[in-house]
Formats: C-alpha cells, sequence, structure tokens
C-alpha cells in the first residue's frame, strides 16, 4: 500500500474533541464526521483535504475521549494513515480496529513541516519526504496490528478467527 | 512470581497462572458498557460481525446518559437505535431515562460491578470502575462491538506505575485534588498505556467517591486503568449491593513497578487545573480572580451524593454570583432521591442554582449549559480541552465540589476559606 500526499502537521497532545467535537458526534456516518473533522483545532482542514493526505501529529495523539467517531473522521476524509510520535491507547487500538494504519515516528515528526509532500510506502515502513528530498524510518506496525489490518480490521478478524471457529 | 493486582485479574481472566507486562492476552469479560454517543457505532458494526446474540443477555450494560434526555432529532435516533438493540437482545442492564444516571456512577451503585471483575467499557472514563478493585478499561465501539460478540477482548498486560499518597489531608481537600495533582506532575501522556495503582495512608481513608474519582481521571494521564485495591471500606460499600460475587484481591509483595511516586498531600490545597489541559495544574490560591460565566457541579467524575454534599455545605444560606449561571447535575436517580431528602436539591435552588436530571449534561458540550464564545466555566468534571464544554473560544477550568460551590458565590475562582 502506497500513499502519496500532502502532510498536515499538528502538535503534541492532540485530543478527540479537537479531532470532532461531541456536537457533531450525534450522527455515526464517516461522510457526515468528515465534514466537522478538526473543526474546533484546525477549521480549514476538512475543506481543503485531499484523498491521500497524511495527517502528522506530535506525541499522545488522539488522546481523551474514547469516541470511535474520531478514527473515523479522519479516514473518511480521505486520510488514509496518521504519523506521530506516538499515540493515546485507546485511539491507537481503534485506528486498527477500523483498518487507518499508524506509524511511529520521532524523526519523521520532527523534520516534516506542514505541507510537505509525502510518500508513504506502508509495507516496507518508509515514509518519503518528496519536498525535502529525505526518508524516514518508523518503528514497525506491532505483528497484532498487522495481522488486523491485513485482515481488514478487528471485524473480519472476530469473524474469521474467533466466530468461525465455534 | 509476585504480581501486581491488575495482572492478577489479568491472569485470572485470560486463564493463566501468571502475566507479565507486554504480554498480549485474550481475556474474559465480566462486564461490557456502552452507553447513546458509543453504543449506535458499536451495534452496527456487530450486525457487520454478524453475531445472533450478545455473549451474555445479563452482562451488556447499555445506558442513556450523554445526550438524554434526547437533546435533538440526531441524538433521539440514536437513542432509539439503543433502545431497539436492548429490546431485541432483551437486554437486562438497559437504563432508559428515568431510571439511568451516569453510568460510570450507576453501575457501582447499583452493586453491578464488583472487585475482581475485568470491566470493558465504549467510553474512556470506564477506568472509574478501578476504586472497587476491578480491572476496567476504556475502549472504542468496534472494539465494544467484538465484546458483545464473544465475552473476550484482548488486551496487552500493562506496566504498573504505583503512586503513593502520605501524610494527612487538610479539610475540603479530597481525591479529585490528589488526582489532579498527580497529572499535573506526570502529564497527560505520564502514565500512557501503563496502569496507575493508587495506595497510601491517604488514600486508604478516603471514602469511596473520592476513589472513584482518582481512578476516573487515570485515563487523564493516558493510563490504561487506575486501580485501588479493596479495603474495608470497599467491603462496606459493595455489602448488600453487590450483584456478583467479588473477588478480594491485592498487589503481592515484590510485584514489579515500572515506576513508583510518593506524593506527601500534607499541605495540598484544592488544586485547579487551567484550559486546555487536565495537566495544567496549580493550587487554588494561584488561580484566586479569574472571572467565571458558568460553574458546573456534577459528571462522572463529582456528580456522587458526598460530592453534592460538599457542595451544599458551601453554598446553604448563600446565594450565586449576580449574572453567573450554577448548573448541579445529580449522577443518578438515587443520588437525586436521596439529595431531595436531605434538602441538598432546595440549599441548590435557594442558592439560585439551576438543578438537572442525572445525565453527562454539558461535561463534553452535549446539552444542559453550553458556553459560548469568551465564556468561562469552573467545573468538577475531568476534562477542559478547547471547545469541551462549547465553543471552541470558551474556557474550563477544572477543580472540586467545594471550590467550585464557594467560587459560584464568590463569582470567580477562589477557595471556601474566602467566604
Amino acid at each position: 500500500m502506497k500513499y502519496e500526499g500532502r502532510a498536515w502537521k499538528f502538535g503534541d497532545d492532540v485530543d478527540t474533541d479537537m479531532i470532532i467535537a461531541a456536537r457533531y458526534c450525534n450522527v455515526s456516518d464517516g461522510a457526515a464526521l468528515a465534514k466537522h473533522v478538526f473543526a474546533d483545532g484546525r477549521p480549514e482542514f476538512a475543506s481543503s483535504v485531499s484523498a491521500g493526505d497524511v495527517v502528522v501529529g506530535g506525541r499522545n495523539f488522539g488522546c481523551g475521549s474514547s469516541r470511535e467517531h474520531a478514527p473515523i473522521a479522519i479516514r473518511a476524509a480521505g486520510v488514509p494513515l496518521i504519523i506521530a510520535k506516538s499515540f493515546a491507547r485507546i485511539f491507537y487500538r481503534n485506528a486498527f480496529n477500523i483498518g487507518l494504519p499508524l506509524l511511529e515516528s520521532a524523526e519523521a515528526v520532527d523534520d516534516i513541516r506542514d505541507g510537505d509532500r509525502l510518500a508513504v510506502d506502508l509495507a516496507a515502513g518508509r515514509i518519503e519526504n518528496l519536498t525535502r528530498g529525505k526518508s524516514y524510518s518508523t518503528r514497525p506496525i506491532p505483528p497484532f496490528m498487522e495481522q488486523l489490518i491485513r485482515q481488514g480490521g478487528l471485524v473480519e478478524y472476530i469473524r474469521k478467527e474467533k466466530l468461525a471457529a465455534r | 512470581m509476585p504480581m501486581t493486582i491488575t495482572e492478577k485479574i489479568l491472569a485470572r481472566h485470560a486463564g493463566l497462572e501468571s502475566v507479565a507486562p507486554g504480554d498480549l492476552v485474550e481475556a474474559r469479560v465480566d462486564l461490557a458498557f456502552a452507553h447513546d454517543f458509543t453504543a449506535p457505532i458499536a451495534i452496527q458494526v456487530f450486525r457487520q460481525i454478524g453475531a445472533p446474540k450478545v455473549f451474555d443477555r445479563r452482562r451488556v450494560a447499555l445506558v442513556a446518559d450523554h445526550f438524554v434526555p434526547n437533546k435533538d432529532i440526531a441524538s433521539a435516533e440514536q437513542a432509539k437505535l439503543m433502545r431497539e438493540f436492548a429490546r431485541e437482545q432483551d437486554l437486562e442492564l438497559y437504563y432508559e431515562v428515568g431510571e439511568a444516571g451516569i453510568g460510570h456512577v450507576l453501575l457501582p451503585e447499583q452493586g453491578l460491578v464488583v472487585p475482581g471483575q475485568l470491566v470493558i467499557g465504549a467510553d474512556s472514563h470506564t477506568c472509574a470502575y478501578g476504586a472497587l478493585g476491578a480491572f476496567s478499561t476504556g475502549v472504542g465501539s468496534t472494539d465494544f462491538a467484538a465484546v458483545m460478540a464473544t465475552g473476550e477482548t484482548w488486551l496487552r498486560v500493562p506496566p504498573t506505575i504505583r503512586v503513593e499518597f502520605t501524610g494527612t489531608l487538610r479539610p475540603l481537600v479530597g481525591g479529585k485534588d490528589l488526582i489532579l495533582r498527580l497529572i499535573g506532575e506526570i502529564g497527560v501522556e505520564g502514565a500512557l498505556y501503563a496502569a496507575l495503582e493508587f495506595c497510601g495512608d491517604v488514600v486508604g481513608k478516603l471514602s469511596m467517591p473520592h476513589r472513584f474519582a482518582m481512578a476516573n481521571m487515570a485515563i487523564e494521564a493516558g493510563a490504561k486503568n487506575g486501580i485501588i485495591a479493596p479495603d474495608e471500606t470497599t467491603k462496606a460499600y459493595v455489602k448488600g449491593r453487590a450483584r456478583w460475587e467479588p473477588l478480594w484481591l491485592a498487589s503481592d509483595a515484590g510485584a514489579k513497578y515500572e515506576k513508583v511516586i510518593t506524593i506527601d498531600a500534607t499541605d495540598l490545597e484544592p488544586q485547579v487545573a487551567f484550559p486546555p489541559s487536565p495537566a495544567n495544574v496549580r493550587p487554588v490560591s494561584e488561580a484566586k480572580g479569574i472571572a467565571l460565566d458558568q460553574v458546573f457541579i456534577g459528571s462522572c467524575t463529582n456528580g456522587w451524593l458526598e460530592d453534592l454534599r460538599d457542595a451544599a455545605k458551601i453554598l446553604k444560606g448563600r446565594k450565586k454570583a449576580k449574572g453567573l449561571r450554577l448548573i448541579v447535575i445529580p449522577a443518578s436517580p438515587t443520588i437525586l432521591k436521596d439529595a431531595t431528602r436531605e434538602g441538598l436539591v432546595e440549599t441548590f435552588l435557594e442558592a439560585g442554582a439551576v438543578v438537572g436530571p442525572p445525565c453527562c449534561g454539558p461535561c463534553l458540550g452535549g446539552h444542559m449549559g453550553i458556553l459560548a464564545s469568551g465564556e468561562r466555566a469552573l467545573a468538577t468534571t475531568n476534562r477542559n480541552f478547547v471547545g469541551r464544554m462549547g465553543h471552541p473560544k470558551s474556557e474550563v477550568y477544572l477543580c472540586n465540589p467545594s471550590v467550585a460551590a464557594a467560587s459560584a458565590v464568590l463569582g470567580r475562582i477562589g477557595s471556601p476559606e474566602e467566604l
């Protein structure tokens, strides 16, 4: 899986209220949620983001609430993956569960500037910065998470690995 | 091998002799909880999984608490979806408006969470039940759907950070102040992926509501769970209400901790978290003078009867400041009934407060007290992120119920001692 797009750079501790405020969570449809993604932190994001663009965060990305509306909204906006220094626990599970991969790379986050063009090869775990002519390594995705992504998320994993065995 | 209480609970539920931090286990779930905000997505996912029935109709609790009584048509549709699912699955633990309160208060109060259990909730503050010596953690809707379908979940065994609170607390300082003080020290990712185990003389003397407030906010330090080993106080609380058999566990001497933090709470002042982070904590003496538009007393953190008593003690015979809005929301119908019987509700009304129906209220910017741009609120809640309670240009400060009540009278942040 290879993706190319613009980097949208955020800081540390991006919380789920900033990703999608509760007032927009009285629906659960991805397209409806995507209209308001980052409304409180970066109002221009939802209308300017293009398919393939990458969200780049600092430490503890996705902290706060357990709302799955947050990774759903980001994915529905066309963002195929998120790069950050670290991720909050529940957000981490939620993203992989819905098939949205997360990459950890402090090196990439420190170097990437907002607006840079990125090319990401997920299988190889390589991030290329086309604007700066640099490439960065990422922390390998844990085997269980890789399995989830390969299966297409937790739903398929449960269907195939758990319920089928009963 | 010596284990912490968190490791013991996980090992038992995974059918293993022992576990160690980093192990990935498949664990049996005793109770699964979701509410009208997170259940709708979980129900859609449950349909996709294709399981005909939930794993156990007595162990899936659905509580209408976030946007109820329905705040708008879209919310009404979400609540309806959850209601119909509960009816279809014949769930024993479905709580409708009128019998429902905030899940994190209602479930322990009804004896549905007991020591030693493993509880999974589609809500980040599910970690609150750790106050009873249970392992409980928050997940998203997809994880929750998988739990409903299988009765199991996968968990990575967290390392444990032991936090010992020593000394003697000053009056009007409690669990909320201890946890804010800790988050202020270690930061919002200070316990990322870890278990926070609270202990020490100070914790031993705390009543259950104060312990719930502490475990409830473990997530604000990034923790997977907060936990307090059960003692006589826990036993007294559980007695007569437990609907399951408790398991009395404690950490072994010699259990391995990732870190041990000791906090002397002797001279601790009431704490206030400044926006936009629960880690942005200062003593109330450094917050004095900040003008307020609204004070909210309630939430899963501080909507317990004892919290309302603390607030009422301060508000008795006093009036809220002119122009300020004081909102009080008891966390459950039982608490509202008791508060009415004890005269607390009358005290609040005499003080000029509005008393709302048991629900999450304005805590997460749902309804019943949304802030306009430029407005500032002081709340007994757990989060003060940008836009948490309304407009992105509004501000939320966090504190304990006594400070909230005193500040409502003063019209600005202040301590009860100033009255």
